[in-house]
């Protein structure tokens, strides 16, 4: 008798704290694009970032109450909730970005008013290097980061002579440019480079037949979304892959993708932060879970969400619950998820963490990805960051 | 970079490949235009449908043929629903209010789209019979591509000895001239309209098909070719076949020979041409009244 009203007891004690502290419920403005041209990876990371709750609450007294909200991938609007989401639902922490647009967009204000944000996809080099801040923390990847290992890994492959091609903006540039350094550095040549207009192309022929005729050994792109299907699939139909093999930034061959591409992608090799094959216990763990809740593979859009996730709720375990605290905690953060071991860097806030070159082969169910190696993590160079 | 004479016929093919696909798809908004000067911008819309029938059609009953057969129908039934829904009221309320509805008909189509098919793209592959690269002139040239330029070109034959030779043709041909003449001579203009308008439909839709296996079947892709294919119209001129086959070869050359030729500037190339061909030529190349 007395245990049970005991435990009654203290189950209302806990009720009553629960409402009456509000430091334990953390509010977590999700901003994420719903509609428009990245819809799909907006749901994605939502979908990863929810598993991740779930997955991971119990580790924290704290609650989460998630409000989420579409960028619809438009700066202007994205402003706007960003500002709905900081002064009228007073969150507590900011998660989600997809595009590197609106993260330019919203950074002067969420670094001005002090809330911490959790960048979930956004891979702009200088979020985390000019334009840094001790509130932006960064869980996913920078476009550098994703490609410098690759043109080490490349040249030492024996392949001698590149050709590159990506769309013309900050995105392509700044992939292209990583792979670049790393890959001239190691003795590797570059004997054309194109950039084609960005969300314009539609028929990337003309590019194929520059590239064939460069007298290059293999090409390497970086395209991503629909451009990324429609370059894939016109470049096997070429039959240029047997003579000219294709390499690429992971999110060329993204298995949020690789269904559409069909058998084109196969044989494509890729360097990515993400894919659903690595071999450890956590991913195994993710994979199941998310498989099981979506009928789908996760891509790495759903691990960024799912890591934020992750993030977030060890920096509560730490006992932080204010935008200060959280922003202070979430710097330090560390653990092994899905991709290997990930931390952030305290110099730029930008996320460490190992590169996985993979291929893209026929398995049992529909292409798979094998991994070939798993590049060492390195940060980021500071590229002129100064957190103060 | 040397380049042998097979890269120029490469990038010519490439070129005529670009101006077929766009072909189709400005030819019916063109002579919907030129019939009864009513701009339907949901056009790229309606061929975004096609590309997403034709896609789970081939998908889920096998086969890339019968999806080319269906998405064009499936897109006609759409054209007549649209056209008793709400086009053929639009009819006599100017083209600014017309410009309107039909701008926002491409979001309510797009999400549409997305409602049914989800925001991942779709797979959509080419066909087994023509999977690989044909032997043409001394280059290894993509069959799926070769079967995208002979289909423009039959549909140009057909459209011509349709437009050209037939009583039909004539009687469309007359309405584009001056539809009030025409209707006072007893054609039933309104009806010429409607069928004008589903064909214009059914070839929009084909496109569509046949741009799936080729391109990536995403929400957004009839957004995408809007744009190119209005350019195709303005150069080429309003209403005609002719202007609809100029227009597309022009931007196919453009497009593909600036990307190789002045990659800097291959996206202004177009543009700068369009501004040219509209200050020299306000109405077009070949617009259907002179």
């Amino acid at each position: 008798m007395t245990t049970i009203t005991k435990a009654a007891l203290a189950g209302l004690a806990t009720t009553f704290c629960v409402e009456t502290a509000s430091a334990e419920q953390i509010d977590v403005g999700l901003l994420l694009p719903f509609s428009g041209v990245y819809a799909a990876l907006g749901n994605d990371i939502e979908a990863g970032f929810r598993l991740g709750l779930d997955t991971f609450g119990a580790e924290t007294d704290a609650t989460f109450e998630v409000i989420a909200e579409d960028t619809e991938v438009k700066p202007p609007v994205a402003l706007a909730k960003a500002r709905k989401l900081m002064l009228q639902d007073n969150v507590d922490v900011m998660v989600g970005i997809v595009s590197s647009g609106v993260l330019g967009a919203v950074r002067d204000m969420v670094d001005g008013a002090g809330v911490p944000l959790i960048v979930a996809n956004a891979g702009n080099d200088e979020a985390t290097g000019v334009d840094c801040s001790p509130y932006i923390t960064r869980i996913s990847f920078s476009n550098g980061q994703v490609n410098r290992p690759m043109g080490t890994w490349l040249a030492g492959q024996g392949v001698e002579k590149v050709y590159t091609l990506a769309p013309d903006y900050a995105a392509g540039r700044q992939m292209i440019g990583g792979f670049v350094e790393t890959f001239e550095a190691a003795g590797g040549e570059i004997v054309g480079q194109e950039f084609t207009p960005f969300q314009q192309t539609q028929d990337f022929g003309p590019y194929l037949a520059q590239a064939k005729a460069s007298g290059a050994d293999a090409v390497y792109v970086f395209y991503a979304g629909g451009e990324a299907i429609s370059f894939v699939k016109q470049y096997d139909s070429f039959g240029l892959k047997g003579e000219l093999p294709l390499y690429g930034s992971g999110f060329l061959t993204s298995p949020l993708y690789v269904a559409a591409e069909g058998p084109a992608a196969e044989g494509v090799i890729a360097a990515g932060h993400y894919v659903p094959t690595i071999d450890n216990e956590a991913n195994a763990a993710f994979v199941q879970a998310f498989e099981a809740e979506n009928d789908r593979l996760p891509s790495e859009f759903a691990v960024h969400g799912y890591d934020a996730a992750r993030a977030l709720i060890e920096a509560t375990a730490t006992g932080a619950a204010d935008r200060e605290s959280l922003a202070q905690a979430l710097r330090e953060v560390s653990f092994g998820g899905p991709r290997g071991q990930l931390s952030i860097d305290p110099a730029t806030n930008n996320i460490v963490q190992p590169i996985h070159v993979y291929e893209t082969v026929a398995g049992e169910d529909g292409l798979t990805q094998k991994v070939l190696a798993t590049l060492p993590a390195e940060a980021d160079p500071a590229n002129g960051c100064e957190m103060n | 970079m040397t380049h042998d004479a097979g890269f120029w016929v490469l990038q010519a093919l490439n070129a005529l490949q670009l101006s077929m696909l766009l072909f189709l798809l400005s030819v019916g908004l063109t002579v919907i235009f030129g019939l009864m000067h009513f701009v339907n911008l949901a056009h790229g819309a309606l061929y975004a449908l096609g590309a997403y029938v034709a896609a789970s059609v081939a998908g889920a009953w096998g086969g890339f043929w019968v999806g080319l057969i269906v998405a064009p129908i499936a897109v006609a039934a759409m054209g007549v629903v649209l056209y008793g829904g709400l086009i053929r009221r639009m009819r006599r309320s100017g083209p600014m209010a017309q410009v309107l509805v039909t701008f926002g008909l491409i979001f309510a189509l797009l999400d549409l789209t997305r409602i049914i098919w989800g925001d991942v793209a779709l797979a959509s592959d080419v066909p087994a019979l023509l999977e690989g690269q044909v032997r043409l002139l001394g280059v290894d040239y993509p069959a799926y591509r070769l079967f995208v330029i002979g289909l423009g070109l039959a549909v140009l034959a057909v459209l011509a000895f349709v437009l050209g030779r037939t009583q039909i043709g004539a009687m469309i041909r007359a309405g584009v001239d001056n539809d009030a003449m025409a209707a006072c001579l007893g054609i039933d203009v309104e009806r010429l309209f409607f069928v004008v308008f589903c064909v214009g439909c059914a070839l929009a839709g084909l496109a569509g098909a046949v741009a799936a296996p080729l391109l990536s079947v995403t929400p957004d892709m009839g957004l995408q070719i809007l744009i190119p294919v209005l350019i195709v119209i303005v150069i080429g001129g309003l209403g005609s076949l002719k202007g609809a086959i100029a227009g597309a070869l022009i931007y196919g050359v453009v497009q593909t020979f600036g990307a190789v030729l002045a990659p800097q500037l291959s996206s202004v190339l177009i543009y700068a041409l369009l501004a040219l061909v509209l200050v020299t030529r306000p109405t077009g190349l070949f617009p259907a009244k002179g």
